[in-house]
């Protein structure tokens, strides 16, 4: 019997697993999943708990659940991968061996690596929305928040999702308009980059989006310390930057299992091929997902395409032969911009985002890096999608790879961001989120 | 993507005004990209940092991180920002000649 075993039942460990057991005859192949607990949470969720859009029970779903029959769930914690016995040891005394290992532990936020943010006021006046804990603390924070500055805010890249700190941002705007009280409100958002996002098109339609929203945006902000007592961030420059209510992206790292067993980088990433995916650490190691140093967005949609590329060189590697498929950093994702409308945008390593259409080029029938209704619809639609598609690895290998049909590389006007309309009476997340 | 001539030599640069081929970089050129960016004097330990980059780059394909920087380094996060105001990562990436480091998407 060969061994294949996987670290991790997020996105990535979850397709993956289900994906190698409908290949891998089970008379030969036992798979193996390894995870802490078995919660899964839907992370795209998080976003929207400290507005309403979700309860913190929408979100999350029982890990093993979500895995073919064949696989095997072990609940618990990784103490030790060791490449050179071909074992991964863990806590309370199981060891694993393996032929293969899929490393797919993800990114997570560090609070501990920037000063001052773990304090008396951490999950109060210094929230986060990276965890089901920080998520359902901010929302208390916002409903409890009788204005101020609001200070939306990244620490240090990458991060995992590099837009959701934006999306944050343009749904605080909405929430605070439709209390009302959006006057008594100022919002900050300060990043560590010199715009809105890392790519230039769409940093320059992002910017647009914060301008029409009376956003401030504080650019090349490294944080060197957070100052509890004085509510004021402090960067390494020596500019200050003061809040009362602070919604911080920690710094992100990778399991810190990877770190100490020897096979990460300075953040505990899995430095890997950035075409082939295969680790740099063994030639019987994977790395998925957020776990990987690639220099690709760290989301759900990058692993779900690393997933296809990934799967074929498996099989490759396994038969004997060199691995062929090729990723090319393809990435995409929906950006809430409030009012029920989102942005959507498509890009890899060497393309940044671009206008057109997607999935379906010239057709859509969602358009990329436009504001709509539909946009906004379609994210919410992915809740679905995620769990009933993507997850058990049944959505159609469509877009894997990065296409420029139906997209607009010439120079483009400027995004037109209209000034937000009127608030709407009910928040409208709400409405769709019961119908999912 | 445009061509400079810098010390009667023609360079590369890309839209942010890193340079495309970090071959054609020397000492010279980098004081030139140095000034631009308000740094009229490089000293050593600026130096430290640019070679430190240019190492990274030629043995990785990419620029370090921050926090990579510092640890490898040898130069602390404080005195990197006072070496290099407003974004060392970037700014040491122009003035080394290298591409800019994929540490920031």
């Amino acid at each position: 019997m060969k061994e294949f075993v996987i670290l991790g039942a997020g996105t990535a460990g979850t397709i993956m697993a289900n994906k190698l057991a409908r290949a891998l005859p089970a008379r030969e192949w036992r798979i193996t999943v390894v995870d802490r607990d078995d919660h899964h949470a839907y992370q795209p969720g998080f976003l929207f708990v400290p507005f309403h859009g979700y309860e913190p029970s929408d979100i999350v779903r029982s890990r093993r659940r979500y895995l073919d029959r064949r696989v095997l769930f072990a609940e618990a914690l990784v103490e030790r991968i060791a490449p050179d016995q071909r074992r991964v040891y863990l806590k309370g005394g199981r060891v694993l061996s393996y032929d293969f290992l899929i490393i797919a532990t993800g990114t997570r936020p560090e609070p501990a690596q920037n000063e001052g943010m773990l304090g008396a006021e951490w999950h109060k006046s210094v929230g986060e929305f990276y965890t089901l804990a920080g998520c359902t603390a901010l929302r208390r924070q916002l409903d409890g928040f009788k204005g101020g500055r609001l200070v939306v805010h990244i620490s240090e890249m990458p991060i995992k999702c590099p837009v959701a700190p934006l999306e944050f941002a343009f749904l605080a705007d909405a929430y605070f308009r439709a209390k009302g009280m959006r006057e008594k409100v100022e919002i900050d958002y300060v990043t560590p980059l010199s715009s809105a996002f890392t790519k230039p098109k769409a940093a320059e339609a992002l910017g647009g989006f914060l301008d029409a929203r009376r956003i401030h945006l504080t650019p090349d902000f490294a944080l060197a310390r957070v100052d509890q007592e004085a509510k004021k961030i402090v960067s390494w420059d020596e500019r200050e930057v003061p809040y009362d209510l602070l919604v911080t992206v920690p710094t992100n790292m990778g399991d810190p299992v990877i770190g100490s067993s020897g096979l990460g980088d300075e953040l505990n990433y899995v430095p890997t091929d950035r075409h082939t995916l295969l680790s740099k650490a063994a030639p019987n190691i994977f790395a998925l997902g957020d776990a990987t140093d690639l220099p690709a967005s760290k989301a759900g949609s990058v692993a779900h395409f690393q997933a296809d590329i990934l799967f074929e060189n498996i099989r490759s590697v396994i038969a004997g032969r060199a691995p062929e498929a090729g990723f090319d950093g393809h990435a995409n994702c929906f950006i809430e911009t409030g009012d029920g409308k989102a942005l959507l945008i498509d890009f890899s390593y060497e393309v940044e985002p671009l206008p057109g259409h997607f999935p379906l080029p010239f057709i859509g029938p969602l358009s990329l890096l436009k504001e709509s209704r539909l946009n906004h619809f379609g994210k919410l639609m992915f809740k679905w999608v995620y769990w009933n598609l993507l997850l058990p690895a049944r959505l159609p290998a469509v877009g894997t790879h990065f296409s420029m049909l139906g997209k607009r590389p010439g120079p483009i006007s400027p995004i037109q961001s209209p000034p937000p309309s009127p608030p709407p009476s009910t928040p409208q997340l709400h409405e769709y989120s019961h119908h999912q | 993507m445009s061509i400079r001539t810098i010390n009667n030599k023609p360079v590369d640069f890309d839209a942010e005004g890193f340079m495309t081929n970090y071959k054609d970089w020397d000492l010279g050129i980098a004081q030139v990209i140095a000034t631009e960016e308000g740094i009229p004097t490089l000293s050593d330990r600026h130096l430290v940092v640019v070679n430190f980059m240019r190492k990274e780059f030629e043995t990785k394909g990419d620029g370090p991180s921050i926090r990579r920087l510092t640890k490898e380094s040898g130069v602390p996060t404080k005195e990197l920002y006072d070496l290099f105001p407003g974004g060392p990562a970037k700014k040491a990436a122009k003035i080394a000649g290298i591409k800019k480091p994929h540490g920031c998407i």
